[in-house]
């Protein structure tokens, strides 16, 4: 098993934390894992993204000329990453960020609405556990009790008591992402 | 030992095998994209523990002149920052190199020249491996590809300056300093006891007991015959270290046509050309130096009457696309591809100018 994955989208959003802990999650299964984020004078705002390789044997390249799966949270990554997806890949999107309908037509494109869910939820820092949530919903690389896991790993104790909010979250992205 | 399994960023990744091998001290000034390596030391408090020193010092020139009094007093001493910052650091580099000091300098390079980007670049190579400060001196030169390699080098570094008294730099770039991926630290080792010290660097300056004359450390010798027979000391020392301490990887290598050699992260993307190359039947094989001084000559030299071409993939205008051309003497066509300022190759990228240019 090998998914290579690109997260793209405002810096802010949650972007290098949400491929953090998917690494964690991958690192939490045995897997092998690399995290390689776009590390420009990026600030929010901006745009950021990362790629997250995991796989059952030793990673060559961190860096990627084409994904297996591209999560899209604002339309310059939308325009920069679509014609990146492997044919057959998934592409998975936030309704809110996105104005362009997706051209291709041979990979499986998804709309997860989650700006929308985490302002009725009111609780924005949600925002990238519920697109996680959709990911493992649609392709299920890692285990939720994995991600748990690896979500007490990342975060620093004080922040243990959010992880049932964050477990949650990516519940409510599990039944939210639709097929498009 | 599941314990020890963790994942960090290569920057990280020093910092804690730095306090776990027992360094001394660790005089630091912060630049990107290696700042995580003080941040990390700086949560890691290791002075509360080992009893390490941190210090941010007020500048690069102050940082690398603490590392120069360090070493002279046979302390595991160390720094680190990043290109503009290894710029400042090269006076007192050839300063410790004439003064025949271990210690070990680690520089994850971004885009130059000048201040240039942040982002990641090999273009430091030269000024690495061809000198940089003044004088006929040479640093041992380890190349790490991975976050493992980073925690490894520290300590392969130490004994490497300590085996040889001379610095050793490890020369990473901005994508093994920011990647994150698994790693297994090494165990935990006690720093020297000062009688240790004392016994293993006889020539430190340690504070002069009577009867022993007083240990000198200084580059100077104003006798220019002298200076001679202390170059010629120099030289001889660096011939031994290229002798015994090449280091490579070979990557398919066995039948390969062609040869693809890059070192750090470029050899990294360069394995998944080899992969791709291979699925479409192309006999593509990669060598990887892991010491970029020593060069490792004889084994490309070696592979000059073996493959038809070589092509240097390296995050620079051509740099040690020079070393190999020497190595092979004309024997075989060697080109090189890079990209400049901070842009990083895809694989596909590198896979067609290699179509392009050697095949």
């Amino acid at each position: 098993m090998k998914k290579e994955i690109i997260i793209a989208g405002f810096g802010g959003q949650g972007v290098l934390s949400m491929g953090k802990i998917l690494a964690y999650s991958g690192l939490m299964e045995g897997k092998e894992v690399s995290w390689m984020p776009s590390y420009g004078p990026e600030q929010r705002g901006g745009t950021a993204n990362v790629t997250v390789i995991l796989s059952d044997a030793p990673i060559s390249s961190p860096i990627l000329n084409e994904f297996d799966v591209a999560i899209i949270l604002n339309q310059p990554s939308l325009d920069k990453f679509e014609s990146k997806v492997k044919p057959g890949g998934i592409l998975i999107y936030d309704g809110y960020g996105i104005h362009t309908p997706v051209k291709r037509t041979d990979i499986d494109v998804y709309r997860v609405d989650a700006m929308d869910a985490v302002t009725e939820m009111q609780n924005e820092k949600a925002f990238n556990m519920l697109i996680l949530g959709g990911l493992l919903k649609v392709s299920p690389m890692v285990k939720i009790e994995n991600v748990l896991l690896g979500l007490k790993k990342s975060l620093p104790e004080r922040h243990h008591k959010l992880i049932p909010m964050n477990e949650e979250a990516i519940k409510k992205g599990m039944e939210i992402i639709r097929k498009v | 030992m599941e314990d020890d399994i963790k994942l960090m960023k290569g920057n990280e990744a020093v910092a804690h095998a730095a306090i776990r091998y027992g360094v001394d001290g660790y005089f630091g000034y912060p630049i990107t994209p290696q700042s995580e390596i003080l941040e990390t030391l700086t949560v890691e408090k290791p002075w509360k523990t080992t009893g390490m020193v941190v210090l941010q010092a007020e500048s690069e020139v102050a940082a690398i002149n603490m590392v120069y009094g360090g070493a002279g007093t046979g302390k595991r001493v160390m720094t680190s920052s990043s290109s503009p910052g290894v710029s400042l650091k090269q006076e007192g580099i050839s300063y410790i190199a004439g003064a025949e000091l271990p210690c070990l300098i680690v520089n994850v390079m971004r885009g130059g020249p000048g201040l240039g980007t942040i982002q990641p670049s090999q273009a430091d190579y030269f000024q690495t491996v061809k000198g940089g400060g003044h004088g006929d001196y040479k640093l041992i030169t380890l190349a790490p590809y991975s976050v493992q390699e980073m925690a490894d080098f520290v300590g392969l570094g130490f004994e490497l300056a300590f085996k040889y008294s001379n610095p050793a730099i490890i020369l990473a770039d901005g994508i093994i300093g920011q990647m994150m991926e698994k790693v297994v630290l090494p165990p935990f080792l006690p720093r020297k006891t000062e009688a240790e010290i004392i016994a293993e660097t006889p020539w430190a300056a340690q504070g002069k007991p009577a009867g022993r004359k007083p240990n000198v450390i200084t580059s100077l010798e104003l006798d220019a015959s002298k200076m001679e027979e202390n170059n010629i000391r120099f030289q001889a020392k660096y011939k031994k270290i290229s002798e015994n301490e090449v280091r490579y990887e070979e990557f398919h290598c066995e039948d390969a046509e062609y040869l693809l050699v890059a070192f750090g992260s470029s050899a990294r993307i360069c394995q998944k050309v080899v992969e791709n190359a291979r699925n479409e039947g192309i006999k593509l094989g990669l060598l990887r130096p892991i010491t970029l001084w020593p060069f490792p000559t004889e084994v490309i030299n070696n592979y000059a009457s073996k493959v038809k071409g070589i092509l240097s993939v390296e995050l620079n205008a051509g740099q040690m696309v020079e070393d190999i051309r020497l190595a092979v003497n004309g024997k075989v066509k060697v080109e090189h591809f890079g990209r400049l300022g901070g842009i990083v190759f895809t694989p596909d990228e590198i896979l067609e100018a290699f179509k392009q240019k050697i095949r």
